[in-house]
């Protein structure tokens, strides 16, 4: 997507070669390109028209740079303005006061409140140490109070109970009361999804407010959401000084103009991402990566930190040592390569943050999961140590006997060998920059020929937890 | 009565909106005020001014469907065909180029206006489906009721066993139109909850069997793969089962909405679209492009709170409220 946008862009400019500088007349055609790409993204039109202005703007003048063609100069200009449009860098959770530090969680139906109120709760006490409780002012929606209960108990924040007779003000009143006597750090108040426009609820919410003074009110959006982001994300800020946003559902494959939207209208920062089913997919938000996944380019470096994160740093130095050698990369090698990437919590969420893999053909993603390290894990695991370290040595008999042993079929073990020595030819070829970023290439490739290699298997996958 | 609505459509506002009956229309228009509002001051200005048509107004149109979510590509194509009528001098005046417009959309929409309808087969088997937070069981809720009122026996299947008290809250709804439930619980496998729903429907002699299924992302590959099995399963209790595959779409989805049904369409071959919480400022206006490259009958839209607030979907009153000038 971002190659095409650019070429696109490089299509629109192509007046401007040989001129040394983009200048208003050659840009007009660009300029359409970036609106039609944003508004692809779902920003809001509102937004689009004063951005783009704000493009325009900066790139009239704009040198060609010698190493850029004009469009890929131009995405450039239009990266770097949506980054400082969104903020510059990651705004962290204010909770400076005397404790309990109260933050009240706003939004419309089926945004993702609850689930997010679960997720920052787990990530306060596990990554700042706090102690957290949490309470439900949603007395509207058929069990969401039990819905909150469930999540906490997982999460082991501490969970206030509430029910549906109460209203909701005397139950953020009390859950404070509560929250203080037990000496809690953050007590995080859940509500109920409402609408912008229903002002009886609107009322309801302000009065929440009133009643408990948060020092954090945060909106959260859904990353789907279409044009209505910017109009209800107004609303909200009119009716309560909000303090910051959550972008929600963000593993999907919206592009979220949704947060340029929100960013835009209300200036308030959006300070995490949730992006997953467990509750530990809240990540903090930083505009550069969403500002790529807003252009289609996807999320490299969120994928590079969860890597740095999860995988074992000594043994990653080594591969990375031996990849980048290109010597010595034998199938041991490749088996803890496998095991890393496993690691990462399957192949599925780590290839939705990396660029073009909407191209990727169904098939090649549908295979890529972790069923499938786990067997070639096993089918290495079938050899001698010998013939891990001299791939060379494994012949037809021995294929056959490691299939045998892998209880896999000499086609897979074939496919293994030929992915390892992709692996290590990917490898070589790109190896100038970080360690991870070539684990997630070489795992590109093995796809690819993954993809080639026979006809879908049928598998049945219990969901993860 | 289509024709007639279609022709109130495109005439000016003041009998557009004489003998409109239901409080289905009227909910429904009250519903869509903001994308009214946003066409509206486009058309609005258009209406009284007299203006000739020239590129800007043009324009104005376009960025009114862009700013109602129906995309640069419907947005193109619509304007594009009426700048082409424009130029051949079909088009002349204002009014005529605001009822091509009107017009247009209908007959986009109006081929995908269908309601559901409870086969000969019993159990009639609906299953929902649908991205995260869309109000998958809510709906459920809200048409067991209706099917209820319709002289239909229904049976629930809680087959969101993943999210915390889904199961819960579909219980709730069962008891609050006292429609029973078949659940075992959070955790348990989703497609042995509904097969089991099944068979308890067969032995019942139940009408109609509403199946809830668990909010995924259409990118989750294994969790689509999850859906998958769940459909297989169904059809080894009966070969025509589900007879009817919904996918639900919250109305405040952006472009995104057309990569949900082209990705659960190629899961389970999605047979039927329902649009919830068009009671709010979002638009829907993706349903044009919806309609326009899937053709996907569109079943219901939610438009309130109120158990009462599930809707048929009516192509000519969705337009009508769209391009209706300002209140």
């Amino acid at each position: 997507m971002f190659d095409s946008l650019s070429e696109r862009l490089t299509a629109a400019l192509r007046s401007v070669s040989g001129r040394s500088r983009l200048a208003e007349d050659n840009i007009a055609g660009a300029m359409r390109e970036v609106r039609v790409a944003l508004l692809e993204a779902d920003v809001a039109l509102s937004v689009v028209r004063r951005f783009t202005e704000e493009v325009r703007q900066r790139a009239i003048g704009q040198e060609i740079n010698a190493s850029l063609n004009a469009g890929q100069a131009f995405v450039q200009v239009v990266h770097e303005e949506l980054v400082r449009t969104m903020g510059e860098a990651n705004d962290a959770l204010n909770l400076a006061t005397n404790p309990p530090a109260v933050v009240l969680m706003a939004g419309l139906q089926g945004a993702g409140k609850t689930a997010t109120t679960a997720k920052l709760a787990r990530h306060l006490m596990e990554r700042e140490r706090k102690r957290v409780s949490v309470v439900s002012a949603d007395v509207h929606r058929p069990a969401a109070i039990e819905q909150l209960r469930a999540l906490s108990d997982e999460v082991g924040a501490r969970f206030i109970p509430s029910a549906v007779g109460e209203a909701p003000v005397a139950i953020a009143k009390r859950a404070l009361a509560d929250a203080r006597t037990r000496f809690d750090d953050v007590l995080i108040v859940d509500t109920a999804g409402r609408l912008a426009i229903d002002e009886r609820m609107m009322a309801e919410i302000a009065q929440i407010h009133a009643a408990i003074d948060p020092i954090e009110t945060l909106f959260v959006v859904d990353a789907m959401t279409g044009q209505d982001a910017a109009i209800t994300a107004k609303a909200f800020n009119d009716a309560l000084p909000l303090t910051g946003v959550v972008l929600a559902k963000v593993d999907g494959d919206a592009r979220g103009g949704a947060a340029l939207s929100v960013r835009s209208v209300t200036g308030k920062p959006i300070k995490f991402l949730a992006a997953g089913e467990k509750t530990d997919a809240l990540e903090p938000f930083h505009p550069d990566r969403v500002a790529s996944r807003i252009l289609g380019m996807g999320d490299v470096l969120t994928l590079i930190e969860e890597a740095e994160r999860k995988v074992d740093q000594r043994k990653a130095r080594r591969l990375a040592g031996k990849l980048t050698t290109g010597r010595k990369f034998d199938l041991a090698d490749y088996r803890e390569q496998l095991q890393q990437m496993g690691n990462l919590g399957g192949a599925e969420s780590l290839l939705e943050k990396l660029p073009g893999v909407g191209m990727l053909p169904e098939q090649a993603r549908a295979r890529l999961d972790e069923a499938l390290f786990r067997r070639m894990i096993v089918i290495i695991d079938s050899m001698t140590p010998r013939e891990r370290r001299f791939p060379d040595l494994i012949d037809g008999s021995r294929k056959r006997r490691i299939a045998a042993g892998s209880g896999t079929q000499v086609q897979d073990v074939n496919r293994l060998l030929k992915q390892h020595r992709q692996t290590q030819k990917v490898a070589k070829k790109t190896m100038r920059k970080g360690g991870m970023q070539r684990l997630a290439r070489g795992l590109e490739a093995g796809s690819q020929a993954a993809s080639r290699g026979g006809p879908p298997r049928r598998r049945q996958r219990r969901r993860r937890r | 009565m289509w024709k007639s609505k279609a022709r109130a459509a495109a005439t000016p506002p003041k009998s557009a909106g004489d003998g409109a009956p239901a409080s289905a229309w009227s909910r429904l228009s009250r519903s869509l005020t903001r994308t009214r509002r946003q066409i509206a001051s486009g058309i609005g200005d258009l209406l009284r001014g007299q203006r000739a048509i020239d590129a800007e107004l043009l324009e104005e149109l376009e960025t009114s469907l862009l700013a109602a979510d129906v995309g640069v590509a419907a947005t193109d194509r619509i304007v594009d065909g009426l700048k082409k009528r424009v130029s051949r001098r079909e088009l002349t005046d204002t009014t005529a180029l605001h009822a091509a417009l009107a017009a247009e959309l209908v007959a986009i929409l109006a081929p995908v206006a269908s309601p559901l309808v409870i086969g000969a087969e019993r159990p009639h088997v609906v299953l929902v489906v649908g991205v995260n937070g869309v109000g998958k069981t809510t709906l459920i809720g809200k048409l067991a009721r209706r099917l209820g009122a319709e002289g239909h026996s229904v049976l629930l299947a809680a087959g969101d066993t993943f999210r915390a008290a889904a199961v819960e809250q579909l219980a709730e709804w069962g008891a609050r139109n006292n429609v029973p439930v078949i659940a075992q619980g959070q955790g348990a496998d989703s497609a042995s909850v509904i097969f089991d729903t099944l068979t308890a429907a067969k032995a019942r002699g139940v009408d109609v069997v509403l199946a809830d299924t668990a909010g995924r992302l259409q990118a989750k590959t294994g969790l689509m793969e999850e859906l998958r099995k769940i459909k297989r399963v169904m059809g080894r209790h009966a070969a025509s089962a589900p007879h009817e595959v919904l996918l639900v779409l919250d109305a405040g989805v952006g472009q995104n909405a057309l990569s949900q049904v082209r990705e659960f369409d190629k899961a389970v071959g999605v047979t039927s679209l329902a649009v919830t919480k068009l009671d709010g400022t979002a638009k829907g206006g993706v349903l044009v492009a919806i309609a326009a490259n899937f053709g996907l009958p569109v079943r219901f839209v939610g438009v309130g709170e109120g158990i009462l607030d599930l809707q048929p979907f009516d192509a000519a009153a969705f337009v009508h409220a769209l391009l209706r000038p300002g209140d």
